[in-house]
């Protein structure tokens, strides 16, 4: 890709330099990715290669120990020019947070309110939209992932699959710039997996700005328009999911592959 | 000699049913300072900041590891030595709530601490603040672990108000004991008042249990498909047998 081309499109996520340390194990070693408008990043490789904590990076869930994330142009968690504060505060991170959509791998749904009351809970709760046109938004996007019959059900009469598109529904209801996804099918049933992934797919069709930490491999063929195989905290090896999967350079890459494409 | 007239006739004493009364609205504003002293105190207690942690432990420790009877004259008694004086009412409220707080604290951080960490995680993600996050979606899951262990304190504490005869205000013991200084009545007097604290402590259980089915709203139909299902399960072992 030439340098030319780059420069047109937006940069939407933009981290560079991210380490993370827990304790005395450096989890991330220096991560950079930028991720442009309408891209869908797939992130493989091996578990405790740091491709979640990367991703909760990205939103600072959790705040990297040094390097920058940017979200639209904007540093999350740096204060304003001028303040003297050393780490922007609470609200103001929050604030920035709202553009970043998030889906997690055990669901989270709020387990004391209904499928429409989590979907509304964003926009009332956080951007204040007034209920009556919140509503209307939640029962559309409840509709788009296939729920519409489900919005007076509780989590808990839900099953994996149905709760984690409520989950992904609830994320859109903010209108995120992009949308994190961290192992968001590894806690489904088998015969779940298919309808969230369906419903991601159908997200990347529509344009949805993207970043996917997962292991289904046939996903990440189908939906990425790039692929980032991580490990001990790097990125080894990054490309089009024909080159990459077809093609890996790396020796490490290549025995991965082979592994969880055995599997499958 | 046990005497029905006499129990009959003061079971509707209205100098009793007053000492009741005033159990009772001790009681209740004993419990209100100690939930906002006790929330106060457990939010401390779980902040990263030590100097926040500090004192609200200190706090806890205190008013835990003592009686609260002693705390109560020390109040009454002792504070007007250091010239701080405070008039029956309020040295049993301070007291009795102060003290309440400190237990309430500890129920209500292990109610928070049972609310799974990624419901905080799902909230902090689509950009609500702390506080924001506290309130809308893990008090009201904390409450529903909270609400049994918080009505008990409240049936505790009913009873435990009666502590403030000693200081002489006139609640429900404190009405019994100067009846029966004049009145003899030994047993009766005092089985009427038993009778007043029990009428307060099961219509307070009832009150409770409407409070918990309320609280777990979420997860009592849940609750309900799984006795159908025991049902059919019995059913289907009842006719295969």
């Amino acid at each position: 890709m030439t340098q030319g081309t780059e420069d047109k499109r937006v940069a939407v996520v933009d981290a560079r330099g991210v380490h993370k340390y827990f304790g005395q194990n450096h989890v991330l070693k220096g991560v950079d990715l930028t991720v442009y408008k309408g891209e869908v990043v797939v992130i493989i490789g091996p578990s405790g290669g740091g491709k979640s904590t990367f991703l909760r990076t990205i939103n600072h869930l959790d705040r990297p120990d040094s390097g920058e994330v940017c979200i639209n142009g904007t540093a999350l968690g740096v204060p304003p020019k001028g303040s003297r504060r050393a780490t922007l505060s609470d609200a103001g991170l929050s604030r920035q947070r709202r553009q970043v959509g998030m889906v997690f791998q055990q669901f989270n749904l709020f387990s004391h309110m209904t499928a429409l009351e989590n979907v509304m809970c964003g926009p009332v709760q956080v951007l204040k939209t007034p209920r009556t046109v919140a509503l209307v938004d939640a029962k559309r996007l409840l509709a788009l992932v296939g729920l519409a019959d489900k919005e007076a059900s509780y989590p808990a009469q839900l099953s994996g699959g149905q709760q984690q598109r409520v989950a992904i529904a609830r994320a859109l209801a903010m209108h995120p710039a992009v949308m994190l996804f961290d192992e968001p099918t590894s806690a489904l049933d088998p015969e779940m997996v298919g309808e969230v992934l369906k419903v991601m797919l159908d997200l990347s069709e529509q344009g949805m700005t993207m970043v996917v930490v997962t292991h289904e491999v046939q996903f990440a063929r189908k939906a990425a328009d790039r692929i980032l195989f991580m490990e001990e905290g790097r990125i080894i090896e990054e490309g089009r999911p024909e080159e990459l999967m077809g093609n890996p350079r790396n020796e490490r890459t290549r025995s991965f592959l082979r592994m969880v494409m055995g599997e499958a | 000699m046990w005497d029905w007239a006499s129990f009959l006739h003061y079971i509707h004493s209205p100098y009793l049913l007053t000492g009741a009364a005033i159990s009772l609205g001790l009681s209740v504003g004993a419990m209100l300072i100690g939930l906002v002293l006790g929330l106060i105190a457990a939010m401390m207690r779980m902040s990263e900041r030590r100097w926040l942690r500090l004192p609200a432990s200190g706090y806890v420790w205190l008013f835990r590891g003592t009686p609260v009877l002693v705390q109560l004259i020390i109040i009454y008694t002792g504070l007007p030595q250091l010239g701080i004086q405070l008039g029956v009412v309020a040295s049993a409220l301070i007291g009795l709530g102060v003290n309440e707080g400190a237990y309430l604290a500890e129920i209500i951080r292990s109610g928070v601490l049972a609310v799974p960490k990624g419901q905080f995680e799902a909230a902090r993600a689509i950009g609500m603040t702390w506080p924001k996050t506290m309130r809308v979606v893990v008090m009201p899951q904390a409450l529903r672990i909270i609400i049994p262990p918080l009505g008990n304190a409240f049936n505790g504490l009913m009873k435990t108000s009666s502590l403030a005869s000693v200081i002489s205000l006139e609640e429900l013991l404190r009405r019994t004991e100067l009846l029966v200084q004049v009145q003899f009545k030994v047993l009766e007097i005092f089985l009427v008042a038993a009778f007043y604290y029990l009428v307060l402590t099961t219509v307070w259980s009832v009150i409770q249990g409407w409070l918990e089915a309320y609280a777990s709203r979420s997860v009592a139909e849940d609750r309900t498909t799984r006795r159908t299902k025991l049902a059919a399960a019995v059913e289907s072992a009842v006719l295969s047998s």
